[in-house]
């Protein structure tokens, strides 16, 4: 149970950091915002690997097929929001 | 000790990512930002990679490979226009990865966590639930953006009654996931009816709903990854999953807001009420609707001091960005001051308009939000509209029996004079005539966006 209310204490104070910082971002940067947090939501990639890495077949099949799909979300999301964002920065 | 190292890494990534999020609140701190999230994901990997539990690195790397490969090739490729798409299918993938880490760590027993076993058993429940709602109404969602799948509103008699039905068995299997968690094949019928739910859920949803719904999924595929996080008692993916949910209800808000639409009419494919009532199209245009030439149109510009130009998807379809760009710097050039009126709605998901006009060489300085520009119509001289119908539409603030009654317009009526570049007179996606193209100081230009555009760059390099 405690284990349980510290991780639910920084779920709710990260959901306040969130809405701290993503309410300043300006409409100009919301679909990078987007693609950016496809690309950090990848973070799932970590237990992913775990699983993968294990001895049990089925848990290496199930991570590696999560492997597959965090990574795409991983490299696919940060050089997407990169190619967009330095459209934004050639001109100024 | 060893624990220590990897806990600490990863409040190092998740710090990574706030200072990320936190460049992107300016255009010229972003790329910056961007790069920091970069550098907390490689940070956050990398630790994990020496975790005991690993006892065979040749899936992971194979894994990293492939998924690096098929996301490098999707991110090169994309179009601009294109962007919702992508978006739509990296949440539905960000939904998929956690149904199956949560489905791994079930299997596993908890000998990978040190998480309660209620906390795993809950959790992994949420992971699989909210996990195929986002995967497969992503999935939708991107047949829906593709055209693979009708963009219309697809309502049959009973749907709610089938929604409500299946949201019940969805909750009493998450119970039974969560009494028998070694009952494995529970959580993979959870998953399966999970899933139909998700189908289902985004399916009534027409295409005009189409930016609040990539938003609602953005935020989906957050709380997916918080859940795996308490699956797994892992405080990295409890707070990006967080930020990114955070994320993506600010945007859903602001979208609906954006549409004047409440979040349970979008959801449940109800139009606002009204519609019936309102004006016929024959009423509104009859005899009154005038057409000007591109010729006509050139000397509007010629003579124009501050041009104001509104940008909606139909330019974007017709590839007419980068003509507008030249026309914006050819009317600089000549002395006037041109900017862009952005719409919230403007494009397909939160901010697509403006990439989009990034893409063309704009400087994002030009680019201006709603409200900061409707304060200044009443000085501009030209405004052109190309390719948007509903939100330049007076009758929002007009017509309160109107379907868009009260949704947020840009005000190009109360501009000098209008000029709208359009193929014909039909309606947008709310379905209703537009009072705007039969106003006194309002001139039709019916053509294809792009040629047009560029007729008008040819009259006025010959003026």
């Amino acid at each position: 149970m405690e284990m349980f209310i510290m991780s639910f204490t920084v779920f709710v104070l990260a959901i306040f950091v969130g809405f701290e910082i993503i309410t300043k971002i300006p409409p100009t940067l919301h679909t990078p915002l987007m693609s950016g947090s496809n690309a950090i939501s990848g973070i799932t990639l970590v237990g992913a690997v775990v699983s993968t890495g294990t001895e049990l077949w089925i848990t290496t099949v199930l991570g590696f097929l999560s492997v597959v799909l965090a990574s795409i979300n991983v490299v696919g999301g940060f050089m997407v929001t990169n190619r967009m964002l330095a459209m934004f920065r050639k001109k100024s | 000790m060893y624990d220590i190292i990897i806990n600490f890494s990863y409040l190092i990534a998740s710090v990574l990512f706030i200072f990320g999020l936190k460049g992107l609140t300016h255009p010229r701190t972003a790329v910056r930002g961007n790069f920091l999230g970069a550098c907390g994901m490689f940070l956050a990997v990398v630790v994990t990679l020496t975790d005991k539990h690993i006892v065979s690195y040749e899936y992971i790397i194979l894994g990293i490979i492939i998924g690096s490969a098929i996301g490098a090739a999707l991110a090169i490729k994309i179009e601009m226009t294109s962007m919702p798409e992508l978006v739509a299918l990296l949440n539905g993938f960000g939904g998929a990865a956690s149904i199956f880490v949560a489905g791994a760590a079930l299997i596993e027993g908890g000998s990978l966590t040190n998480s309660p076993v209620l906390q795993l058993t809950i959790a992994t429940a949420a992971s699989g639930l909210i996990g195929a709602v986002t995967f497969w109404g992503s999935l939708v969602a991107f047949g829906k953006l593709q055209g693979i799948i009708s963009e219309n509103a697809v309502v049959f008699s009973g749907q709610q009654i089938i929604n409500a039905l299946l949201a019940v068995v969805v909750l009493g299997l998450s119970v039974g996931v969560v009494l028998h968690p070694e009952v494995f094949s529970l959580y993979w019928v959870l998953v399966g009816v999970a899933s139909i739910l998700g189908v289902l859920l985004v399916i009534p949803i027409g295409g005009a709903d189409m930016p609040v719904v990539v938003a609602l999924l953005n935020s989906y595929s957050g709380l997916a990854a918080a859940a795996t996080g308490f699956v797994l008692s892992n405080n990295v993916l409890i707070i990006t999953g967080s930020l990114v949910g955070a994320s993506g209800i600010i945007l859903t808000h602001i979208m609906c807001k954006a549409m004047n639409r409440s979040l349970t009419n979008v959801l449940f494919g109800v139009m606002a009420a009204g519609g019936d009532g309102g004006p016929t199209a024959d009423e509104v245009y009859g005899g009154k609707v005038k057409s000007a030439s591109p010729e006509e149109v050139a000397l509007l510009f010629d003579a124009a001091r501050r041009v104001v130009i509104v940008p909606g998807y139909g330019m974007a379809v017709s590839q007419a960005q980068h003509p507008v760009a030249s026309l914006a710097s050819l009317l600089e050039s000549r002395g006037a001051t041109v900017e862009y009126a952005i719409h919230p709605v403007a494009g397909r998901m939160p901010g697509h308009m403006n990439v989009l006009m990034a893409e063309a060489d704009v400087p994002y300085e030009s680019l201006k939000d709603m409200d900061e520009i409707n304060q200044t119509f009443d000085q501009v001289d030209v405004a052109l509209v190309i390719g948007a119908n509903d939100v330049v539409n007076p009758l929002a603030r007009t017509d309160p029996s109107s379907p868009i009654a009260g949704m947020p317009i840009i005000d190009v009526d109360k501009a000098k004079t209008v000029v709208i570049i359009k193929r014909s007179l039909s309606p947008g996606f709310a379905g209703i005539p537009n009072p705007l193209f039969s106003l006194d100081n309002s001139l039709m230009l019916f053509g294809d966006g792009k040629k047009m555009v560029l007729d008008i760059i040819t009259a006025l390099k010959e003026s």
